[in-house]
């Protein structure tokens, strides 16, 4: 049985405006919301033209739920986005040059060269990069927020991880230490239904993440993933509660991974009712028709997006491929301070 | 004999020892019904079941405490962890249970357990997928090493892993699992661990290498040809290590170049080195040199390669050496 509260789906454009979106907010979410997308669907292009060695990670089907989450987040707030979050870079301004410079491994990406994939972020954006261990992020956006609470700063730390990820004992040791000291920090749990191939009842026996929660002494709430909207409000919800003093959230957001764990796999083990099923939710769509019936969006708004969102992505492929490939000779760099590093601010 | 993939010779060498003792059994993420992210583990859990197959939760650390709790209950658990650094977070388990328990209960339980994982770079992967870890493990009491560089290997290693008594870390060469073809014999096939094989026999100098460098250091003997006789060694079980080999190699020619793909410092070289120091001294006629990667962090694609130990970067070494 359900523990975690299962969030409403956002009626209204009344109900946005109170959660804080106003016409035009909604319109730049559909449009990172595109973006996203458009990011992920050209970086598939770059590896099929081998542009990309290794493999591919996408977040299709996660749109929503990230740029929903990242749209909530305040611009002194930190997170710390995973593979299926492209929408938090995009939503946070990170430009899609640099994150196409970042799939090529050049050096104008996030990590110049240093790492691929989505392995980056950029920390003036508030941003942690993540490392390929799952969930090793939720135990240091922790120390983000039991930071703030030292300082007495308003700022919230936002922690990703996957349903997979949440069986590592990093995910205990993080909420117990968030909810001993009711630090501001909320958790985002992408549940996507499957961690490769294993599906959710080989991962957890609760019937939601979410459910865990009361265990550390905080509130669990599942949310429908591809609603942006309620996602929006719970994300919204949860950080403010966070910011004002009332301890931290897991918020669960549930979708389905629409490909393959990356594109090496071709994801066999998946029922293909399954994705027939999601097909029907996919998050643009589904936002784009409430749009259109909620908001007004006309045939020139939306084509205006649309046109432009494809522009930038078109611009944004030409300059990374101008952008240069890593000097060999930077190899042995940055594994410890400079003399330089002395003057330069490490944190903020 | 078949001639297989290195991947698939380790998947044949599933299928003969589950068919054979049936007290094996593997675990690990995604090793059921994907059968294992290279498939090496394919076609197990049709075969043998779930419970002798089977899919644990992405938790590396409680795979291998389970494993040892499933060797207290009397089976032979055969852990897969999905890459080298995914190994990290079982660390905890693989020093504090793994490799001491024998010696807790002295030598009143045993702990047949097999770890094994691909590990290195050359494939173009990202961060913590490249990883060359072996270190750490030969570093832990308890613990054997173990890193094929062929096909029949990887099989033959991997058997004596399941049936040796103790718990045995073997690391598969990834760039190699399906770039590496060889003959692999059939059925019941055990390379017995603590013996290194020459793969090349030579009089002027050795090359000494294991997994994925093995292939590169016979390259630069091939590169080096016209100009002296180069003894290849592959070291196949890095504990127990085959000391007389090593030594009786370094007897033969006096020279001795050590290749490893790991970061430098307190590498598996050096290992090699201070024992070539402490025994074999005088038949050395000059110093013992090591090839290896540098103490940072593994890059990613675009600079790999300068990270990589090269065919040139061992040739180097060695005409160095035999100029000395
Ligand atoms: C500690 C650790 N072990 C194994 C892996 C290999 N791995 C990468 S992604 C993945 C599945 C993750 O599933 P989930 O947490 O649900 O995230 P999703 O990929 O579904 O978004 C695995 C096993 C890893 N990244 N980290
Ligand atoms: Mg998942």
């Amino acid at each position: 049985m359900a523990i975690a509260r299962e969030a409403e789906p956002v009626g209204s454009l009344k109900e946005v405006r109170e959660a804080g979106l106003d016409r035009e907010d909604l319109l730049d979410v559909y449009r990172n919301m595109l973006v996203t997308r458009g990011v992920e669907e050209r970086g598939h292009i770059l590896y099929r033209q081998g542009k990309i060695p290794g493999s591919f990670y996408t977040g299709r089907g996660n749109e929503a739920a990230a740029v929903g989450v990242a749209t909530a987040m305040g611009t002194d707030d930190v997170g710390t986005p995973l593979h299926r979050d492209m929408g938090v870079h995009i939503t946070r301004g990170v430009e899609p040059w640099r994150i196409f410079a970042q799939y090529m491994g050049r050096a104008d990406g996030p990590t110049k060269g240093k790492d691929g994939n989505v392995h980056m972020a950029d920390s003036n954006l508030g941003l942690l990069a993540m490392v390929s261990h799952l969930p090793a992020m939720l135990p240091v956006a922790v120390g983000c927020a039991l930071a703030f609470r030292i300082r007495e700063e308003s700022r919230v730390a936002v922690a990703w991880f996957g349903e997979g990820a949440s069986a590592r004992g990093d995910t205990h040791e993080g909420m117990n230490f968030a909810g001993v000291r009711q630090l501001p920090v909320v958790f985002i749990c992408d549940n996507n239904q499957w961690a490769y191939s294993t599906p959710t009842h080989l991962q957890y026996a609760t019937e939601h993440v979410a459910d865990r929660a009361q265990s550390y002494g905080f509130e669990g709430v599942v949310v429908d993933g591809t609603d942006v909207l309620a996602v929006y409000r719970e994300a919204k919800r949860a950080i403010e509660k966070a910011r004002a003093g009332g301890g931290p959230t897991l918020v669960e957001c549930l979708t389905l991974r629409m490909e393959g764990h990356a594109v090496h796999d071709d994801a066999f083990y998946v029922p293909k009712d399954m994705f027939e099923e999601w097909a029907k939710n996919d998050p643009i769509e589904r936002f784009r028709t409430w749009l259109r019936d909620n908001a007004d969006m006309s045939d020139e708004e939306e084509d205006e997006i649309t046109a432009g969102v494809k522009r930038l992505l078109t611009e944004s492929m030409r300059r990374a491929d101008e952008s240069p490939m890593p000097d060999p000779a930077t190899l042995l760099d940055g594994v410890y301070a400079t003399p330089e590093d002395l003057d330069t601010p490490h944190h903020k | 004999m078949a001639e297989l993939t290195l991947v698939e010779a380790i998947n044949s060498c599933f299928h003969h020892e589950l068919q054979r003792d049936d007290s094996v059994m593997v675990m690990g993420e995604d090793v059921g019904r994907a059968g294992g992210v290279f498939r090496a583990t394919a076609g197990l859990r049709d075969r043998f079941g779930p419970d002798r197959c089977v899919d644990t939760p992405l938790a590396e650390a409680g795979i291998l405490g389970t494993a040892v709790g499933l060797c207290m209950a009397g089976w032979r658990p055969v852990c897969e962890l999905q890459y080298d650094a995914f190994s990290y977070p079982a660390l905890d388990q693989l020093i504090t249970h793994v490799g001491r328990y024998r010696w807790r209960t002295r030598g009143g339980m045993e702990f047949p357990i097999t770890i094994r994982m691909p590990y290195g770079g050359g494939v173009r992967a990202p961060e913590l997928h490249d990883d060359s870890p072996e270190t750490y493990y030969v570093h832990t009491p308890g613990v054997k090493v173990a890193i094929p560089s062929t096909p029949s290997d990887a099989k033959g290693l991997l058997a004596a892993a399941i049936r040796d008594p103790d718990p045995v870390v073997v690391f598969e060469p990834k760039l190699h699992y399906r770039t590496m073809r060889g003959e692999v014999p059939e059925g019941d096939h055990v390379v017995p661990l603590g013996k290194a094989r020459v793969a090349r026999m030579g009089s002027d100098l050795t090359l000494v290498a294991y997994g994925s460098m093995v292939p590169l250091v016979e390259r630069a003997a091939d590169a080096l040809g016209g100009d002296a006789s180069v003894e290849v060694l592959d070291v196949r079980t890095l504990k127990p290590l085959d000391e007389q080999a090593l030594l009786a190699s370094a007897a033969k020619t006096g020279r001795v170049v050590i290749v490893q793909e790991a970061p430098r410092t307190c590498g598996y070289a050096a290992e090699l080195a201070a024992i070539l120091a402490e025994k074999a001294i005088l038949d050395l006629r000059g110093p013992v040199l090591r090839v290896t990667g540098y103490d940072v962090p593994y890059p990613y694609w675009q600079i790999e390669d300068a990270y990589m130990p090269s065919v040139e970067r061992v040739v180097d070494a060695a005409r160095k050496l035999l100029q000395y």
